[in-house]
């Protein structure tokens, strides 16, 4: 239990049980970047520092951005309260630690805790990228299609509304 | 060593030095703590000093004096401007919300400090040598799109928000060109690390060097990154977040005193770092500009190259008239991506073939999507009858 | 080429930049308080009261006629007539004013008071560094501040000045051409008159 798992993993909880018990939406969303955060120096203490690199881009950097757009699109940055926790703050609360029995649970019967770890001080990036061009090349292509999907998606879902605007005045 | 070595690593010296005088245990955190010092010392001293150059900078160009009362030429502008942003009255909106309000520039000051960690600023001046150290600046640059959400969002006040909203939306659009033009650099060099990137391009071939902007690809994802890194900081002509005739300072309408100078320094800080990977990606980091040239220090070089980029910054911002949000977009979305790909492919040709036609050919693969897209672009200006959008 | 308007431009302000160092067309900044533009002499802003002569309360031209009083838009004018009389510049007996105050917070510089003045006593200055800290008081000049020497009006008003000058030359030489003693020719005149009656 050293000092470089201790200190994200109490930035990760507080992160997360914020993200529970807080009543206004936004500021859930903002203890959920704590707890992105979190992950990251999880991941930096491990050694893996372009997967830890990775996720401070993609998750703080792009989906927290995602979620707060989603929240603030449906209307949940509602103003007007008052109270810090939200109404049922103490199910919330049960049901996490039921969840969490359960993962603990799984994982501890599973084989990740029979192995002994494989410690790799840090390994070259362009290990990865050597990896992902030769082994894992299949992944990454399907990961390719996903992403042209997406964009594809998003494209089409623009274009869609000034196509019905025109066609209502004519 | 000869002199000039000594005068190169004067800094690196003086470190180890007064890391020697402490106990060993103590000697790594010393060693951070000293590192950590100079820039929080050194980066806010070149923020003072750029406030009164672009000030008096633009004036020139705009053909009037800048600030010349305090001190003289006004040298001590500064000074007046941090104790006005010192003594001036902190005011919090009544319906703000508190935490996250005190909270946004101080993250966001954090983050840009943050990413002063793997600058090389000289040979052997890089605070932290990370194997992944352009990652690592692009990480830390994408999580100040939180702090403005903080600031715009906390204002409660809804032209702070549709500024944030502003805001996040060009940042997030310039990041791929951004990134994109980079990964290009980084196929050449090979590597993520920063000091590895600068030392490739710290030969010559004769006298002149091998800087990655003297390549047709180079010269084109260099352009891209700039203007990239322009609208990155919000700086002119892509500030319409903050533009004062339009949204008054949008996100950040609501602060005052010191927590307006935060974010003042967080926007200029933040320039400095991106124009500084700027200059290690493709100007050649720390490297003199000719082979003669070999005995100036490399910090002199660098902040030299950094002065340079900084005037050059000021000098778009008194020329350019501010982008409108959707020309913005469009620029990032329909030219600057398309282009970022194809800098890429350059670098690929440039990278397989050989003398003189790795030069045609990369030449072209960069010039003709420019001329192109170019085209495309001016000629969308069809005028065409106005579709009102109302909302429902 | 298709950036070349950004290049034109960026053109454009270098060269400005450069060539504010070295001349002045290019740097038009007046630096206020230490430099001062010339004024045009058709400048005006607040009105002042003429006098001829060393003396200032002696040689005021106003007569207390009251008609700029009457006609000023904004009535910043206030006059008080005097009960005794005085000699003017030509010897004259004339009424002279006991009080003459202008209000310039309200004076809205229309000139007006300088276009009805039959006596060519008041005409506009052109100072307008007046700004005081005295609110109830500073804004409100009065005769002894209002009254400015010919010589002072010549200096900033010279064209202006000299045909006043020659006027009042004009009309003082026809009163005393008329003060003359006629000749000795009243008989056959008043015969003559009688005549054509």
């Amino acid at each position: 239990m050293t000092l470089s798992f201790l200190i994200p993993a109490i930035i990760l909880l507080i992160g997360a049980a914020a993200a529970n018990v807080l009543r206004n939406l936004v500021h859930c969303v903002l203890a959920l970047t704590l707890t992105f955060a979190g992950f990251a120096l999880l991941y930096l203490g491990l050694g893996a520092e372009f997967l830890g690199l990775v996720q401070l881009l993609v998750y703080v950097g792009a989906i927290a951005i995602l979620i707060v757009f989603t929240v603030l699109l449906t209307g949940g940055g509602v103003q007007g309260e008052r109270h810090v926790l939200s109404p049922r703050w103490f199910q919330g609360f049960v049901l996490s630690v039921l969840v969490f029995l359960l993962l603990g649970y799984g994982i501890t019967k599973s084989s990740f805790t029979t192995h002994a770890a494989t410690s790799v001080d840090s390994y070259p990036v362009s290990l990865i990228g050597d990896r992902l061009m030769t082994n894992y090349s299949l992944p990454l292509e399907i990961l390719g299609v996903l992403l042209t999907a997406a964009t594809i998606g998003g494209v089409v879902l623009a274009i869609r509304e000034p196509r019905q605007q025109t066609k209502e005045s004519e | 060593m000869n002199s000039v070595q000594y005068a190169d690593q004067i800094f690196v010296l003086l470190k180890q030095w007064l890391v020697s005088l402490f106990p060993a245990p103590l000697q790594t955190a010393v060693g951070i703590l000293i590192t950590v010092v100079t820039i929080i010392c050194v980066f806010p001293a070149l923020f003072a000093v750029t406030t009164i150059l672009e000030r008096k900078g633009l004036g020139r160009i705009q053909n009037r004096y800048g600030p010349n009362r305090v001190g003289p030429f006004g040298i001590f502008q500064p000074i007046a401007d941090g104790v006005k942003a010192l003594t001036k009255e902190d005011l919090v909106p009544a319906n703000a919300d508190k935490i996250v309000h005190f909270l946004a520039p101080v993250m966001l000051v954090i983050i840009v400090f943050l990413a002063y960690a793997v600058l090389p600023m000289g040979r052997n001046m890089a605070a932290v040598n990370m194997d992944c150290g352009l990652l690592f600046f692009f990480a830390i640059g994408s999580a100040t799109e939180v702090a403005v959400f903080m600031a715009g969002w906390s204002s409660r006040n809804k032209y702070a928000l549709l500024g944030a909203m502003r805001a996040i939306a060009q940042m997030i659009s310039y990041e791929i060109p951004l990134m994109l033009s980079a990964v290009a650099a980084i196929m050449i060099a090979g590597t993520l690390n920063l000091q590895q990137i600068v030392e490739q391009q710290a030969g010559y071939s004769g006298i002149l060097p091998h800087w990655y902007v003297f390549t047709p690809w180079g010269l084109a994802a260099f352009l891209l990154f700039i203007i990239s890194a322009t609208a990155e900081s919000n700086r002119s002509p892509f500030d319409l977040p903050e533009g004062e005739s339009e949204i008054i300072a949008g996100y950040y309408i609501e602060y005052s005193g010191f927590k307006f100078a935060l974010f003042f320094l967080g926007e200029y800080l933040g320039m400095f770092s991106i124009s500084a990977i700027a200059i290690t990606l493709f100007l050649g980091g720390w490297s003199a500009p000719f082979s003669f040239l070999a005995w100036i220090p490399s910090y002199l070089c660098f902040f030299g190259k950094l002065v340079a980029m900084i005037c050059c910054f000021i000098w778009v911002r008194g020329t350019l008239p501010r982008l409108r949000q959707d020309q913005l977009m469009n620029f990032a979305w329909k030219f600057m991506l398309p282009m970022s790909l194809f800098v890429i492919a350059s670098a690929v040709c440039w990278r397989y073939a050989e003398s003189w036609q790795r030069w045609a050919l990369s030449l072209v693969v960069v010039a003709v999507p420019y001329l192109w897209l170019g085209h495309g672009m001016m000629n969308n200006r069809k005028l065409e009858q106005r579709v009102y959008r109302y909302a429902e | 080429m298709l950036a070349g308007g950004i290049l034109k431009g960026l053109a454009v302000t270098a060269r400005n930049f450069f060539e504010s160092f070295v001349s002045k067309e290019r740097l038009t900044t007046v630096q206020y308080p230490d430099e001062r533009l010339p004024q045009i002499e058709a400048t005006r802003d607040f009105p002042f009261l003429v006098y001829d002569g060393p003396d200032a309360m002696a040689g005021l031209r106003c007569v207390s006629c009251q008609i700029c009083e009457k006609e000023c838009p904004p009535k910043c004018i206030f006059i008080e007539k005097s009960t005794d009389r005085k000699p003017d510049a030509a010897g004259k007996l004339q009424f002279y004013p006991a009080k003459f105050n202008i209000d310039i917070s309200v004076c809205m510089s229309c000139q007006i008071c300088v276009e009805v003045c039959p006596f060519d006593a008041i005409k506009m200055d052109v100072e307008f560094e007046l700004a005081t800290d005295d609110r109830f008081g500073g804004l409100l000049l009065d005769k002894q501040k209002l009254a400015k020497s010919n010589e002072y009006y010549h200096r900033i008003h010279p064209t202006e000045a000299n045909t006043v000058d020659g006027k009042l030359a004009a009309a003082r030489a026809k009163v005393a051409a008329a003060a003359q003693p006629k000749p000795q020719v009243a008989a056959p005149a008043v015969a003559g008159s009688e005549v054509k009656a």
